[in-house]
């Protein structure tokens, strides 16, 4: 029989999160800091928007693109919140989900053999869908000295004349690193000298805690080579909803469409729906989500200064990405250990980056009284371990 | 501290207290950045200024053995002259068997909520002590038969962590 698969999905890594997964499973008293979604149930008034539509017989295709209320609620918050303007005619795509925009966006610019920057830790499917629309993937290893932001050094080093694209993960899913706007500016002149796009993952946009989120898109001569991407998963408790968009010049969005149109036809018309109610009235259940983030992210934070445990200090997204270095166990081993020994189950940061080596992700989409049992348990073993 | 911020403390403060009346200072202070000794000091400044009007506990009763029926009533008066509706507020408040009472815009004036041991305890009252009252025109006497939700807590069932263990 023939070969039935093809080689570049076989050679495809699966997912490091996926593997550990399988091991957590097996394990159904054991607590979880691991999980990359909020705790929250979306919005009731959203929940009943959906349901309102499904009553209302709303269960047919919507266009291509999406729904255009949708895409037009989608420009005024982007303009409102980050000072962007689009059209929702021709430079708005919604998406199933963030993850989908990441993939066909890629798909609409790679040429074989373009070279793709990837500042990694990151999110798992950079690489793979890379990888997929044939372009290259280049890795920068962000720093914790940094505090995980990509510098303009950094960024300057890993382009060749092959650079096509900028992947920019930020607030940064695992280390809940931001770029300020001063961090933006070096890397937006260095894109612009070298004609560089970049792909803009701010699906944590609306969780920040140092400030409101800058969007590279809003710089100076940027707009134009940014794809912007956003969703509904994270702001507004929506990840089952799969519903994210990319924002950008028609140029590129049109062609986007194009793939999605092909692959996907459009996204969940329950689904925009229901978004269109989060965007118009939703503002003040995220200002609440984010502040209760916070909250657990102070406490996070002083628990692991009063343990000892070494923690730069993140203001995105919601996750820690303390150091286990002082240990000398590998990320894998670290995890699993813990795991085994107290039943908590936290991310090895080797499962987003072989830069993650020596750090662990801690989720705090739990609630107070959740973290607080894992911590406790979490010092247990490490003091355990230090006195080995 | 400006005023802003003090306004801005204290409705954080009021938020944390409002869900956890027993939450821990220290911990309160590390999760919303602020100082100890100032949430505590704010705290016994609302007291004072009767903003924090107690510190209660929320109790489903229905999961004890004891027996109680609660009631929501809705009175009828006549507003006293150059008093409104205070006076006879009052005297309904007074009542020791009386939990809350609401003075309500629409159809009737004052929601009275009430506990007692029985159907017959409840009725006796508002037979005997409510209804009688001289600015009292009428009385309409609903029994609660089961809570749900209570202070922004469900009751009737506890909620479930569905999300998988570990996701990206």
């Amino acid at each position: 029989m023939r070969e039935p698969v093809a080689k570049k999905v076989s050679e495809m890594k699966s997912s490091g999160i996926r593997k550990f997964f399988d091991i957590v499973s097996e394990m159904p008293d054991a607590i979880s800091l691991g999980v990359g979604e909020p705790d929250f149930d979306t919005p009731w008034h959203v929940r009943d928007e959906g349901i309102y539509s499904l009553e209302r017989g709303k269960t047919f295709y919507t266009s291509n693109s999406g729904l255009m209320e949708l895409r037009s609620e989608i420009c005024r918050y982007t303009k409102k919140h980050y000072e962007i303007s689009y059209d929702p005619a021709s430079e708005v795509i919604i998406t199933v989900g963030g993850s989908e925009a990441i993939d066909i966006g890629l798909r609409a610019m790679l040429e074989d053999g373009d070279e793709v920057i990837i500042p990694e830790p990151s999110y798992v499917s950079y690489v793979p869908c890379t990888i997929m629309a044939g372009g290259k993937p280049v890795i920068v290893s962000l720093k914790e000295e940094n505090e995980f932001r990509l510098t303009a050094a950094e960024l300057e080093a890993a382009i060749t004349p092959r650079t096509k694209i900028l992947i920019l993960p930020f607030p940064n899913n695992p280390t809940g690193a931001i770029m300020e706007r001063s961090d933006l500016e070096g890397i937006a002149k260095l894109c612009i000298e070298h004609d560089i796009y970049v792909l803009s993952d701010e699906i944590y946009a609306a969780l920040t805690y140092k400030g409101d989120h800058v969007s590279i898109a809003s710089l100076p001569g940027m707009r134009d080579r940014t794809i912007l991407i956003n969703g509904f998963s994270k702001a507004f408790a929506m990840t089952g909803w799969r519903l994210g968009y990319a924002c950008g010049p028609e140029i590129i969005i049109s062609q986007m469409t194009k793939i999605h149109q092909y692959c996907i036809m459009c996204a969940p018309t329950t689904s925009q729906y229901a978004a269109v109610e989060a965007l118009r009235h939703g503002d003040r259940d995220v200002a609440e989500m984010c502040n209760a983030y916070n909250e657990r992210r102070r406490f996070l934070l002083h628990e692991f200064k009063r343990m000892g445990l070494q923690c730069f200090e993140p203001f995105g997204a919601f996750y820690v990405f303390p150091s286990i270095k002082e240990f000398g166990m590998t990320s894998d081993d670290f995890c699993t250990s813990l795991l085994m020994a107290k039943k908590v189950a936290v991310v090895p940061g080797t499962a987003v980056g072989d830069c993650g080596e020596g750090f662990v992700r801690i989720s705090y989409a739990y609630s107070i009284d959740n973290l607080k049992e894992a911590i406790g348990r979490i010092e247990e073993f490490i003091s355990e371990l230090r006195n080995r | 501290m400006g005023d802003k911020d003090i306004q801005e403390m204290r409705m954080s403060i009021l938020k944390a207290l409002e869900y956890d009346g027993r939450v821990d200072l220290n911990e309160l202070a590390v999760r919303l950045g602020l100082d100890a000794t100032d949430i505590a000091n704010a705290m016994s400044d609302m007291e004072k200024e009767g903003i924090i009007c107690g510190y209660q506990t929320l109790i489903d009763w229905d999961k004890t053995d004891d027996e109680r029926v609660t009631a929501l009533i809705e009175v009828r008066v006549t507003p006293q002259r150059g008093q409104g509706f205070d006076s006879i507020a009052e005297r309904i408040y007074k009542y020791p068997e009386v939990d809350s009472v609401y003075l309500i815009s629409g159809g009737f004036d004052l929601m009275v909520i009430m506990e007692g041991r029985s159907l017959k305890e409840v009725s006796q009252f508002v037979t005997n002590k409510l209804s009688a009252l001289e600015s009292v025109l009428s009385c309409a006497t609903h029994f609660i038969l089961r809570k749900y939700k209570l202070n922004g807590t469900v009751l009737a069932r506890k909620h479930e962590d569905e999300r998988m263990l570990v996701t990206p």
